[in-house]
């Protein structure tokens, strides 16, 4: 068990370093990206079956027993996460095969992209809070990289904000983790669980909640601390604003999710209502701001923290239903908001434009396409009996148990403009006549590899939807988990 | 000597802070040089100062006797030492091809992609 829980980390690290030996040829390069992508895959299904069968998995690294050394864990959540990255990490590498340029190609992008990945999976499954810190860097630097490879104007730009707050997040992460050693004496996830309890100063660990609720709520893109990411995540090339806008927000929600459900539980009264308040904030700012643009992938950016906020909302509801919610609507959201950037660069491709004024005659000119844009578009407004009817479905029966009716409306209208949104980019870019002739179907022949995940990931919303039984069930024993610490630290301590 | 190094850490963090609301880029990195010194420092002065006592377990006995300094902060600082300047070698050189490509040491000119014209690379006809 041991070896399942290593390799998600383990796969993409050799992968990297297949891929600087293979740095002078292209070719290679790509059948390396694609063979480590496909095993990332394989390894982190696997990983989630055994989860889903025998319940938490826990490693000790070099057998230091816990809670000295650093501890490895997967339970429910960590695997579907981790599944999700190797789903994304795989539909991003197929489509980089048709959509990168020969520059960013041969200057270091398919190791950096895998050395992303294991940054992502490490941080899904540590069992440590330093070593989560650790993960958060490895990610954070080639993320950093990945975005402004290439050097244009624009990227520049994005990469300052990105990097300064992150950056800026980074350091207070690093001060909370200080303290809470000091306070604790330890940085073992379970045995803080076990110990934050007994700590004499109430007053210090409510301060240590919102400190760490900062720099998560950063890296997550929660209100107000969301900047960063409408000024950055339109500029990379749109395979990086793919895997960017499926994973990186939703590693900040992870870990607000697993600290304040494992470590911060002793005043839900105020720091859970507090991330409910935020949640309603968050949804609004960003799909009002998401109105305002009038470029594909900007629009698609600012509705990233507008779906932050839903993923909070079950957090900040904190109930085993509307847990099970979030961690439903992170799947469905991490594959559907990835595949519409996916579509935003076909479209491109086919207009020459991002900007909707520019672009036109999609639906016309190739209907399949469209049918992939409608089913994640409307997936992301939910409307069934796609994926993210029955995510939202879920947080609005758990608020309206909880008798939070003012985040159920908030949720419900922010919908409504979710669905105003997408529709603007329907009728712009698939509607209208094309201001410019289009390329007609079939002289592109990378288009294939381009149109591949893009499918892929459409017939897995559909999927979701149809089946939400089964992924419901799933969600549910995650959101179960994540209510019951007594379960996660039984396997990381082994009592 | 808490109270010391409370105050320097506090010193720093303020001015982290002030560097990093400057409009300079280049005093901008600074600043964040300097909040990753101060969260190490606080790292080390929250583990607890012990002078002179290195956690060294004498032959016989099976753990060091009582007051003895804590390793792990250290290592804890040590790693965030190595992990910072790596970030920061790398922080330098976007600076200095942000430089390049802006042609001015000023956040204030960086607005093109939080506003709502079109970035520059959108301009360019498709591959």
């Amino acid at each position: 068990m041991t070896l399942l829980l290593i390799l998600p980390m383990l796969i993409p690290l050799l992968t990297a370093v297949a891929l600087l030996y293979c740095w002078p040829w292209r070719r290679a390069q790509r059948l390396v990206s694609l063979a480590g992508a496909t095993g990332l895959l394989a390894a982190s299904l696997a990983l989630l079956r055994v989860v889903l069968r025998d319940g938490i998995q826990a490693a000790q690294m070099g057998d230091w027993p816990a809670p000295f050394g650093i501890t490895l864990v997967a339970d429910v959540f960590s695997g579907v996460m981790v599944s999700l990255a190797g789903l994304m990490g795989f539909a991003v590498a197929v489509y980089s095969l048709g959509s990168l340029d020969e520059e960013r190609e041969s200057f270091g992008y398919y190791p950096l992209l895998h050395i992303l990945l294991m940054g992502v999976c490490g941080a899904f499954l540590t069992g440590d809070i330093f070593n989560l810190y650790v993960w958060f860097e490895v990610m954070l630097i080639s993320s950093f990289v990945l975005l402004a490879l290439g050097g244009e104007r624009a990227q520049m730009e994005g990469a300052i904000k990105y990097v300064t707050l992150n950056l800026f997040a980074s350091a207070l992460f690093l001060a909370a983790i200080g303290i809470l050693y000091g306070v604790a004496g330890t940085l073992n996830l379970a045995e803080l669980t076990r110990r934050l309890p007994e700590v004499a100063q109430p007053g210090m660990v409510t301060a240590l909640a919102a400190l760490l609720l900062v720099a998560f709520g950063i890296k997550a893109a929660i209100f107000p601390l969301f900047f960063w990411l409408p000024a950055s995540y339109h500029t990379p090339p749109v395979a990086v604003s793919a895997i960017f806008a499926g994973l990186l927000t939703k590693v900040g929600v992870y870990a607000l999710i697993r600290v304040f459900t494992l470590l911060f539980t002793h005043d839900v009264g105020f720091t859970h209502t507090l991330i409910l308040a935020l949640a309603g904030l968050t949804m609004v700012t960003g799909v009002l701001g998401a109105l305002a643009q009038n470029e594909f992938r900007r629009i698609l950016a600012f509705h990233i923290i507008s779906q932050i906020g839903y993923m909070i909302m079950g957090l900040g509801l904190y109930s085993p239903l509307a847990l099970a919610g979030s961690v439903f609507y992170i799947t469905h959201h991490i594959i559907v908001k990835t595949n519409l950037f996916l579509i935003s660069g076909i479209a491109r491709r086919l207009g020459g434009s991002y900007r909707l004024d520019r672009l036109g005659g999609l639906y016309l000119a190739r209907p399949a396409l469209a049918v992939l844009f409608i089913i994640s578009a409307f997936s992301l407004a939910g409307i069934p009996p796609l994926s993210g009817f029955f995510a939202k479905l879920s947080l609005v029966v758990a608020g309206l148990e909880a008798g939070g009716y003012a985040i159920v409306a908030t949720a419900l209208g922010v919908s409504l403009l979710t669905l105003l949104s997408m529709a603007k980019i329907w009728t712009e870019a698939f509607w209208k006549d094309a201001p410019q002739p289009l390329p007609a179907a079939g002289t592109d022949a990378g288009m294939r590899r381009l149109l591949l995940p893009a499918a892929l990931l459409a017939g897995l919303t559909l999927c979701l939807g149809l089946g939400a039984e089964a992924m419901f069930a799933i969600a549910t024993r995650a959101g179960e988990q994540l209510m019951d610490p007594a379960e996660y630290v039984r396997a990381v301590l082994k009592e | 000597m808490e109270v010391v190094m409370a105050v320097v850490i506090g010193g720093l963090y303020a001015a982290g802070v002030y560097m990093v609301l400057r409009r300079s880029i280049v005093k901008l990195i600074l600043g964040l040089a300097l909040l990753g010194n101060a969260a190490n420092l606080l790292i080390f002065t929250v583990g607890r100062l012990t002078r002179g006592r290195p956690p060294i377990v004498p032959e016989g006995a099976l753990q060091p006797p009582a007051p003895v300094a804590d390793p792990l902060p250290q290592a804890l600082i040590l790693t965030a030492i190595v992990i910072g300047f790596g970030v920061l070698a790398f922080a330098m050189v976007l600076v200095h091809s942000a430089y390049r490509a802006v042609g001015r040491d000023d956040l204030d000119s960086l607005r093109s992609t939080d506003t709502l014209d079109p970035t520059p690379e959108d301009e360019v006809s498709p591959p």
